[in-house]
């Protein structure tokens, strides 16, 4: 009960503490609300990104045609090469009878011009279908597959899509580094209002220190007025977020350009996006009054 | 173990000053001493080591059976939970009522309202402010600015009150009320009374023990002293 009347006063202490310095505490929360605006951007290009980068990369295959005279025993031995290399997830055999087989039964023209091949003369070629763990460096292994003995030709994907996922993956970096820059410059200034409460309140402090405050109590309503500011500064941005997000959603109808690059479905992401700026408002601010309060209420 | 002891304490301030040097003093429980001297002669500086704003250079000040030199920084509070400190500018809030100001103190105990409702009028009638609860210190004379701040000194029931020259702000006349009021504090509630001056009419007046300073030594320690040695 002591505890909570203790609470009680220090909260509506910081509160008074955020409307005495109004415009300061009114340019802390803007400056959070943008730095969450951006994070919530970030959160939402990286759902996207990752989410789009994963089906990329459970579609994107390396196929290495083999050479046509090619012994059983060498078509092992390369399979054993390519399992042997780094960034290989799976790696799959594909006859050339296989492959005619199923090519027959894609078409009828492939059907028509494939029958007058026998076994012995299928003009195709054996072929491994190589996966990789890490899509950026696809190319790479590629070119590795390629100086493998008895590997003809290799292909892989798309030349666009790979720089589409590079490109996204370079936003996201640029956007995490902002969003770092962003958070530090809120912490100083979140730190500068709480700083400009406690000079503005010294005699106050003062007082209570003679009358037997402790340390906790006087530095109780500063660390909560960071928060509150953390708190006000993240509700916009959530809404913002959420709701700007379901909207482009709605309107671009579940994807980019095409269909090949799905949107993460609103809902999926509404939880994350919440929780992240709540969460980091209220930490930026709670972090942000904590060096304040290290730095000008010392003993 | 006295209330108060000094045993051999010196305080030598950073840029040099030697403010006190080889004070050794001991103050039991219910007296009322005046410590008095010159400007600049020491007794702040002495004040300033019972409440832990200072830490003696050497020696050892006890408080309540406490070395002050022991106690940590972390835990200066308690100490002052047991102490009620009074200085020459009242140190009060502007924007608070006299009623406020005094309960002030009290919201760090996190009391029920009605008790620190009970507690604040206590202290401010035994100052005799009650027909002022609502003013602010501005529409306030001096001397009733004093007993507000004498009020939020003595509303935590402390074993020592504490007076850097309280009545360095007053008139003679207002003077002698704020000492009738700190007089009556010790009668009444048996408070330890320690009050740094060097106005020679209340010491005079008061016939109380007098421990007098110069440059930082003591000189004089008597019961039931004037400000000046009468002489033999
Ligand atoms: N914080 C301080 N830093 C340095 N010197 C101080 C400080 N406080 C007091 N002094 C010096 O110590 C001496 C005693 O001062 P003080 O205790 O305030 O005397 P009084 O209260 O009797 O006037 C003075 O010479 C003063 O200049
Ligand atoms: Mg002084």
């Amino acid at each position: 009960m002591k505890a909570f009347r203790i609470l009680r006063s220090s909260l509506s202490e910081s509160f008074k503490g955020v409307f005495r310095n109004f415009s300061l505490s009114l340019a802390s929360i803007f400056c959070i609300a943008i730095t969450l605006v951006l994070v919530g951007f970030s959160i939402i290009l990286s759902y996207n990104v990752n989410n789009f980068t994963r089906e990329i990369e459970q579609d994107m295959t390396i196929v290495v045609f083999l050479n046509r005279k090619i012994s059983d025993e060498d078509v092992k031995t390369v399979g054993n090469k390519i399992r042997g290399l780094e960034n290989i997830k799976e790696v799959k055999f594909e006859s050339k009878n296989d492959v005619k087989k199923s090519m027959q039964e894609d078409s009828e023209i492939f059907n028509s011009i494939l029958e007058q091949y026998n076994d012995e003369t299928n003009p195709l070629q054996d072929s491994y279908l190589v996966k990789v763990v890490d899509i950026n460096t696809i190319g790479k292994t590629a070119d590795e597959i390629e100086k493998i003995e008895n590997v003809d030709i290799v292909k892989y994907g798309e030349g666009s899509v790979e720089e589409l996922v590079k490109i996204f993956d370079l936003v996201k970096k640029i956007m995490y580094g902002t969003v770092v820059a962003l958070v530090l410059v809120t912490i100083f200034l979140i730190a500068n209002t709480i700083k400009i409460t406690i000079q503005s309140r010294s005699r106050e402090i003062e007082i209570r220190r003679l009358v037997g405050a402790s340390n906790a109590f006087i530095r109780q309503p500063f660390f909560f007025e960071g928060i509150i500011l953390g708190f006000l500064g993240s509700i916009v941005p959530i809404i913002g977020c959420c709701f700007g997000y379901r909207y482009l959603y709605d309107r671009l109808g579940g994807q980019i350009f095409t269909a090949i690059i799905k949107l993460v479905h609103p809902s999926d992401i509404t939880f994350i996006l919440v929780l992240g700026l709540l969460a980091i408002g209220v930490i930026v601010g709670a972090f942000g009054s904590y060096r304040a309060v290290r730095k000008y209420l010392k003993i | 173990m006295q209330l108060i002891e000094l045993k051999n304490v010196y305080k030598r301030y950073n840029n040099g000053v030697t403010a006190l040097c080889d004070v050794n003093l001991s103050i039991s429980k219910g007296e009322f001493v005046f410590v008095i001297g010159d400007s600049g002669s020491g007794k702040s500086t002495l004040i300033k080591l019972l409440y832990r704003q200072e830490k003696p250079t050497r020696g050892d000040v006890f408080v309540g059976g406490i070395n002050m030199s022991k106690l940590r920084n972390g835990r200066v509070y308690k100490l002052r939970r047991k102490l009620g400190i009074v200085f020459q500018d009242y140190k009060l809030l502007p924007k608070m009522t006299v009623y406020e100001n005094v309960a002030f103190a009290l919201e760090i105990y996190g009391l029920r309202r009605d008790e620190i409702r009970r507690r604040t009028l206590k202290a401010i009638e035994q100052v005799g402010l009650k027909d002022k609860l609502r003013s602010y210190p501005s529409e306030l004379s001096g001397g009733e600015q004093q007993r507000v701040s004498i009020a939020r000194a003595i509303v935590n029931n402390p074993k020592v009150l504490i007076c850097d020259e309280p009545t360095g702000n007053l008139d003679p006349k207002t003077s002698m009320e704020v000492m009738e009021v700190i007089d009556r504090i010790n009668k009444e509630l048996g408070t330890t009374i320690i009050m740094a001056t060097h106005d020679e009419k209340i010491v005079n007046r008061m016939k109380k023990r007098v421990v007098q300073i110069e440059k930082g030594i003591v000189t004089r320690d008597v019961l039931k002293g004037k400000y000046k040695d009468e002489g033999i």
